[in-house]
C-alpha cells in the first residue's frame, strides 16, 4: 500500500456512464480517496452515508472526498441514487482493479479494493494513508485530522 | 482505539449520578432503526446496574437518510431547555414508527412542554449549534455509524446487546 510521501498515480475511471474523472481535474485542491469492497453491502454503505453527511467538513477543508470500487458505473449508479450520495464514485471495474492495484489496496483473493484511505494534497502527494480492516467502518476521524494537519503545514 | 472527544460535561444530558463507575455515552439517530432497537436494551442496563452507569446522549443525526433526525433532535434539545430532555427522547424512540411533521409538537404536548416555548427554541441557533457540536465532537471520536457506544472514554465495538454482555462479564 502507497504511504504517507509518495506520489499518487493518476488515473482517469468512470463516475457515471458518460463521465470519467481524472485526478489531475483535482491539482489545487485536496483529495480524500476511500477504496472499498463493494457497493450495497452493509459496512460499505454505512461509510459512504457517514462521508455524505460530511461533506461540509470536507468543504471546509477545500477537500473532494471520492469513493473508488469494482463496481461497475451502472452498479454506482443505483447505489448513488438510492442513497441520496453527493459525491462521485467511480469505477475500477475495466481492467479490473487496476487503480486500486496501483494504490497497492486490491485485494486478489476476492477480486475487491481493500477498504482503505488516502488524503492527497493540493501538489498530489499522499498525506495520509490507512488501511482498515475489511469488516470496519474506519469512521473519518483519521481523515479530518490528516486534512487539519495538511492546513498547519 | 477511538476515544471520546470532547469528554463530558456539563453541557451534555447526562442521566445517572456523576459518581457512577461506568459512563456510557451514545452517538444517536432518533430515526435509526438500529438506535431505536437499543434504546430499551440500554434502559434495561440502566435497570440492571443501577447507579454504577450514568448514561449520556449526544446527537448524530443523519440528516440524508433520514428525513427527520435533525428535527427529532431539535425536539429533543428544545425539551431540554424545558428540563425535560429524556422525557422527549423515550417520547421519540418509542414513537418513532410514526415519525411525521406534526408529530412533534404533539408529544412536546403528552410530556407538559409550554408549546409556544417550545416551537420558539425549535427554530433558535444555539440548539442548531449543540446539534452540529455533538455531530462534529461524534466525526472526532470515531463515530462510523449509529448508534455508536463509547465506555469510560473508549469507543466500544460493537452493538448494544455486545455492550450489555460484555458489562455483565466485567461485574462478574
Amino acid at each position: 500500500m502507497l504511504e504517507k510521501g509518495e506520489i499518487a498515480p493518476n488515473f482517469e475511471l468512470n463516475a457515471t456512464p458518460d463521465q470519467k474523472i481524472n485526478l489531475k481535474d483535482f491539482k489545487g485542491k485536496n483529495v480524500v480517496l476511500a477504496f472499498y469492497p463493494a457497493d450495497w453491502s452493509p459496512v460499505c454503505s454505512d461509510q459512504m452515508a457517514l462521508y455524505n453527511e460530511m461533506l461540509k467538513y470536507f468543504n471546509k477543508y477545500d477537500a473532494q472526498i471520492i469513493g473508488i470500487s469494482v463496481d461497475s458505473v451502472w452498479c454506482h449508479l443505483a447505489f448513488e441514487q438510492d442513497r441520496k450520495l453527493h459525491f462521485p464514485l467511480l469505477a475500477d471495474f475495466e481492467p479490473k482493479g487496476e487503480v486500486s492495484k496501483a494504490y497497492g489496496v486490491y485485494d486478489d483473493t476476492v477480486g475487491e479494493s481493500k477498504r482503505a484511505l488516502f488524503v492527497i494534497d493540493k501538489e498530489g502527494k499522499i498525506a495520509w494513508s490507512y488501511l482498515s480492516p475489511t469488516a470496519v467502518n474506519p469512521g473519518a476521524d483519521g481523515i479530518l485530522d490528516a486534512l487539519e494537519n495538511l492546513n498547519k503545514s | 482505539m477511538s476515544t471520546l472527544k470532547p469528554e463530558v460535561s456539563s453541557v451534555d444530558h447526562i442521566q445517572g449520578p456523576s459518581t457512577a463507575s461506568i459512563e456510557i455515552v451514545e452517538y444517536g439517530d432518533y430515526q435509526c432503526s438500529h438506535c431505536a432497537h437499543a434504546y430499551p436494551i440500554i434502559k434495561e442496563i440502566q435497570e440492571t446496574f443501577g447507579d454504577q452507569i450514568k448514561l449520556v446522549f449526544r446527537n448524530f443525526p443523519l440528516q440524508e437518510s433520514h428525513e427527520y433526525a435533525y428535527a427529532a433532535a431539535t425536539a429533543a434539545e428544545a425539551a431540554g431547555l424545558q428540563g425535560k430532555f429524556w422525557e422527549m427522547h423515550d417520547a421519540l424512540y418509542e414513537n418513532q414508527y410514526r415519525f411525521a411533521d406534526d408529530l412533534f409538537e404533539e408529544l412536546a404536548e403528552t410530556i407538559g412542554l409550554d408549546i409556544e416555548q417550545f416551537k420558539t427554541d425549535c427554530e433558535s441557533e444555539s440548539i442548531n449549534k449543540k446539534i452540529e457540536d455533538d455531530f462534529e465532537s461524534g466525526i472526532r471520536s470515531g463515530v462510523n455509524g449509529t448508534p455508536s457506544f463509547y465506555v469510560n472514554g473508549n469507543k466500544f465495538d460493537g452493538g448494544p446487546e455486545d455492550l450489555f454482555e460484555m458489562l455483565k462479564e466485567s461485574a462478574k
